[in-house]
């Protein structure tokens, strides 16, 4: 099923998320990390920071705040489990702190397809403003959906 | 990384990670907010014809991260980018490294750009990327 290109330019609903210390040690505890300026407050504040940093990959879950974050996609008619991440770029403008506010911003910048129709890309690109509008970073993320027959569900 | 020692051809120290468990799947969706179930339910996995689970891309660029973070202070991270090359399977044991490229003179600082990638134990590449970072601070 090939993507539509009227769909560059759709805005999602954006999304929040209150940082908190402890989703930021648990983030740190399921990627191992022990750097302390990621768990201990103390360690982060002489190293110059606020409180806890949020690491450089953690921003890209605040949209996956939502009830449902695959909503948009299966919208689409997509089945994810023959959905991939492609690619993830991140572009740093500030950094974020355990309790900030963050908001998300996130529309449809591109579709494609290659392979002859065998791969669709949905390329999507995400502000994050914490709650004095100043932005955080902008994220562009491309998912890759695999349009081969899967499973047993194949007729 | 202090700016005199860095300059093209400079490596990052790689960071070797254990071999990813379930548990660490199953803690990094819910610390990352990614519940994608292909990730964590073997049952869902086998419904897309896949004999397991795999790695969430996401926790390997977060190891990625790392590399960058023990080599410099986070606030110098300029941007970071990666492109998912292959999946990692549960068990799988990535190794991250980064070199260093290029050096020049952006927006009133001085930015290196890091080559990026991750490589299982069996040399199969998962991640490559770049970042640019700021080294005169």
């Amino acid at each position: 099923m090939a993507l539509d290109p009227a769909l560059i330019g759709r805005q999602e609903p954006g999304q929040t998320l209150l940082l908190d210390r402890s989703r930021l040690r648990a983030f740190a505890k399921a990627t191992g990390q022990s750097d302390p300026v990621y768990l201990d407050v103390d360690a982060a504040r002489a190293a110059g920071h606020r409180d806890l940093p949020a690491p450089p990959t953690f921003l890209f879950g605040i949209d996956l705040e939502a009830p449902n974050p695959f909503a948009f996609v299966e919208g689409l008619g997509i089945d994810m489990r023959t959905v991939l991440h492609g690619e993830q770029q991140f572009t740093y403008r500030a950094m974020a702190y355990a309790g900030d506010e963050l908001s998300t911003s996130t529309r449809v910048v591109d579709v494609y397809s290659k392979k002859g129709g065998l791969l669709d890309f949905l390329v999507r690109e995400t502000t994050v403003t914490n709650q004095d509008g100043d932005v955080i970073a902008e994220l562009r993320n491309s998912l890759v959906v695999q349009n081969r027959p899967t499973g047993k569900e194949t007729s | 990384m202090t700016a005199p020692t860095v300059a093209a051809g400079t490596d990052l120290a790689a960071l070797a990670i254990a071999p990813i468990s379930r548990t660490t799947l199953a803690l990094f969706a819910g610390a990352s907010g990614d519940h994608n179930p292909i990730h964590i339910d073997i049952d869902v996995a086998r419904s897309a014809g896949l004999d397991d689970v795999f790695a969430h891309g996401m926790l390997s660029m977060a190891y990625l991260g790392r590399l960058l973070t023990d080599a410099l202070p986070q606030q110098q991270l300029r941007s970071y980018k990666v492109r998912f090359a292959a999946i990692t399977p549960v068990h799988g044991q990535p190794t991250c490294t980064g070199t260093v490229t290029s050096v020049r003179e952006v927006d009133g600082e001085r930015r290196a750009t890091i080559e990026l990638k991750v490589a299982l134990a069996d040399g199969t590449v998962t991640l490559l990327g770049e970042a640019v970072v700021a080294i005169d601070h």
